[in-house]
């Protein structure tokens, strides 16, 4: 029973079988076939793979948010909690009486960094207690002599007590012996929003990149698919290339949604050419590419890979000035913070949109990128669990 | 009993095949030749060795030793030609969710050089109402049928269906042979694995039975149920008529598709 059909058509089977799909010995061909040119272009491999990298993203509500909208979100958040205030205006009390009160609410109210309000003797002191107001102005017994009630231990109170000095003094005709003059530097580029959008952009290349590519790629080996597909005549080359393809598309979409929200709302600054900047982030997001594709080239999970990832951007996340800057840690660290390819799209992205640098000038940047990428996608290519 | 099939080429000739996990002998010395325009069988408990030899010839897995040649091509030497000529549907393929039935056709039909139209595979396995269909929202029997749809795309001479009916409803296995027949109608060869010996003896040509990474007994179900001695079996049961419950099941429930 264990006998199998001898062979007997050795000859038959070599000459029927050799010459590829026509060769078919006996069966007619019962199908209407397509070739290549006859499905044209959009039915080509390359353009259906990209494709349905867009379908899965667009289709996932979830990765639109992190990817667009969160960024945005945060920006807002941090650029509003942080922005920069004028000086802060001073709340101060003046006590109604008839005697001294008119002149010197007059002279408060020339300062402009003091809000001036009048209390009877009672209101004035509930006033100061409850905080609405840092300093009350009362007055005395004698003619011409003001008494400051406030509570020293409140930082504001010691300032105010200057300013309302000085204003009531000068009021009264107190003549200045210099002549002072005050320049303000509040230019955009130095505030604490220019500082974050460019570290925002970064960050936001590096999560979509290495999410974008390990976690899809990790979900498809976990569910057969890539088996399936490895299965079929498709090219390993293209399946990568339909990641990075879809990946630039949705890069320059990023980019207009971040940096547009940051120039728009807070005015952050473009100072380099919009070219290089481009440039940097193709890099860079072609570059993380290479880390995602690293991070999923074995793990057969997608909680393996989550661990992965969060292992590889956490760091990055704290030590590649993304919201504090990098300058922060140790000397004795900053070499390995500085060739983390994280530290240099954010340095790189920086030096072109708030100093206006070149290309060359940050090329020291794009190379330590460069090699990341060419790094980790070869080791990636090498490591890389096909089935 | 001699069939015109006899005769014909080998669309599969495996020799002295042996695949090793780390604990387990998977496969161990397997033989087996499917002629072109069979429908063969590979029958066996779990763990048998069906997959992995199956996986073998569809060139997913490498052998630690034997010979496998596939339309008279080897794996080592003409990948590129055999994944163009070769159907393969996996056991545990999940396609993407997101995706709906067409997209997920044109997809699979990029990757080979003639294919068959999407439109024409749709009809064929009978999901043209859910063709716009997102593949999630699918019941298990539309989503097998998607599966053989996806080999089917290729337009393929050899067709590997592993466990193609396993956890469908009556209706829906009843579907799946039909489509099987089909295939075979048009002169191409299917090599299935499956646990029901129902649909063995419906749909192939000749069955193997494997256990223990090596075929036990190879010939038509009717040879195979010959060479039986009846006497050295437990007496069967009594049985009033040759008619199965799912007979009655699938008498009382129609045979139309209830997850259309």
């Amino acid at each position: 029973m264990n006998e199998s059909t001898p062979v007997t058509a050795e000859e038959t089977r070599s000459s029927s079988y050799a010459g590829g799909p026509t060769g078919a010995s006996g069966s007619p061909p019962t199908e209407r076939t397509l070739s290549r040119a006859e499905r044209g272009f959009m039915r080509s491999s390359m353009v259906q793979l990209t494709l349905v990298r867009f379908r899965e993203f667009v289709r996932e509500p979830e990765a639109v948010f992190w990817t667009f909208v969160f960024p945005i979100l945060l920006a807002a958040g941090l650029g509003i909690a942080f922005r920069q205030r004028g000086p802060d205006k001073l709340q101060v009390g003046v006590v109604n009486s008839a005697a001294t009160s008119a002149a010197i609410v007059q002279s408060l109210k020339r300062d402009s960094t003091l809000i001036v309000q009048t209390f009877d003797d009672s209101s004035g002191a509930r006033a100061l207690r409850t905080g609405k107001i840092t300093l009350l102005v009362a007055p005395t017994a004698a003619k011409d002599s003001v008494r400051y009630v406030y509570d020293p231990a409140r930082g504001e109170a010691g300032n105010a007590r200057v300013i309302v000095d000085r204003a009531i003094q000068m009021g009264a005709g107190r003549a200045d012996p210099v002549r002072v003059a005050d320049s303000y530097v509040t230019e955009p580029g130095s505030r604490y929003i220019d500082f974050l959008i460019p570290g925002l952009l970064g960050m936001n290349l590096m999560g979509s990149s290495i999410w974008g590519l390990g976690f899809a790629i990790v979900t498809a080996r976990s569910k057969k698919l890539l088996k399936r597909l490895m299965a079929t005549p498709m090219s390993r080359v293209q399946y990568l290339f339909s990641f990075l393809c879809s990946r630039l598309v949705f890069l320059i979409l990023e980019i207009f949604t971040l940096l547009g929200f940051g120039h728009w709302a807070f005015g952050v600054p473009l100072r380099g050419s919009l070219t290089t900047l481009l440039l940097i982030c193709f890099l860079g997001a072609i570059s993380f590419g290479g880390l995602g594709l690293l991070s999923g080239s074995r793990a057969r999970t997608t909680e393996a890979v989550s661990g992965i990832m969060n292992f590889i951007m956490l760091p990055m996340w704290i030590f590649s000035g993304v919201f504090f800057s990098s300058a922060n840690f140790p000397a004795v660290v900053q070499p390995f913070i500085r060739v983390l390819p994280l530290t240099a799209v954010n340095d790189a992205l920086r030096a072109n949109m708030l100093e206006g640098a070149s290309f060359a000038a940050v090329s020291s940047q794009m190379l330590i990128i460069v090699i990341w990428g060419i790094v980790t996608f070869f080791a990636a290519l090498k490591l890389f669990r096909w089935r | 009993m001699v069939t015109a099939l006899d005769s014909s080429p080998l669309a599969l000739d495996v020799r002295g095949l042996r695949k090793a996990y780390d604990d387990v002998v998977a496969v161990d010395g397997l033989d087996l030749q499917v002629r072109a325009g069979e429908c063969f069988g590979l029958l066996g408990p779990n763990g048998a060795g069906k997959t992995t030899t199956i996986e073998i010839c569809e060139g997913l897995l490498t052998p630690d030793a034997g010979n496998v040649e596939v339309l008279g091509l080897r794996w080592e030497s003409d990948e590129n030609e055999l994944r163009e000529l070769l159907g393969i549907q996996l056991q545990d393929t999940q396609l993407t969710e997101k995706l709906t039935v067409d997209e997920t056709l044109t997809l699979f039909q990029s990757f080979y050089r003639e294919a068959l139209d999407v439109g024409d595979v749709i009809e064929k396995v009978e999901l043209g109402e859910k063709r716009s269909s997102r593949v999630g929202t699918l019941s298990g029997g539309q989503k097998q049928r998607l599966a053989v749809a996806c080999a089917l795309v290729g337009n393929p001479r050899l067709l590997f269906l592993d466990e193609p009916t396993t956890g469908l409803d009556p209706q829906s296995r009843r579907q799946m042979w039909d489509l099987i027949s089909r295939f075979q109608a048009e002169g191409k060869t299917i090599v299935l694995t499956t646990h029901y010996m129902e649909e063995a003896e419906r749909l192939c040509d000749r069955v193997a039975i494997v256990d223990h990474g090596h075929v036990m007994a190879l010939g038509t179900p009717q040879e195979l149920m010959e060479s039986i001695d009846a006497s050295s079996l437990p007496p069967p049961e009594p049985r009033k008529t040759s008619v199965t419950l799912e007979d009655v099941f699938v008498s009382l429930t129609g045979r139309h598709l209830r997850d259309e």
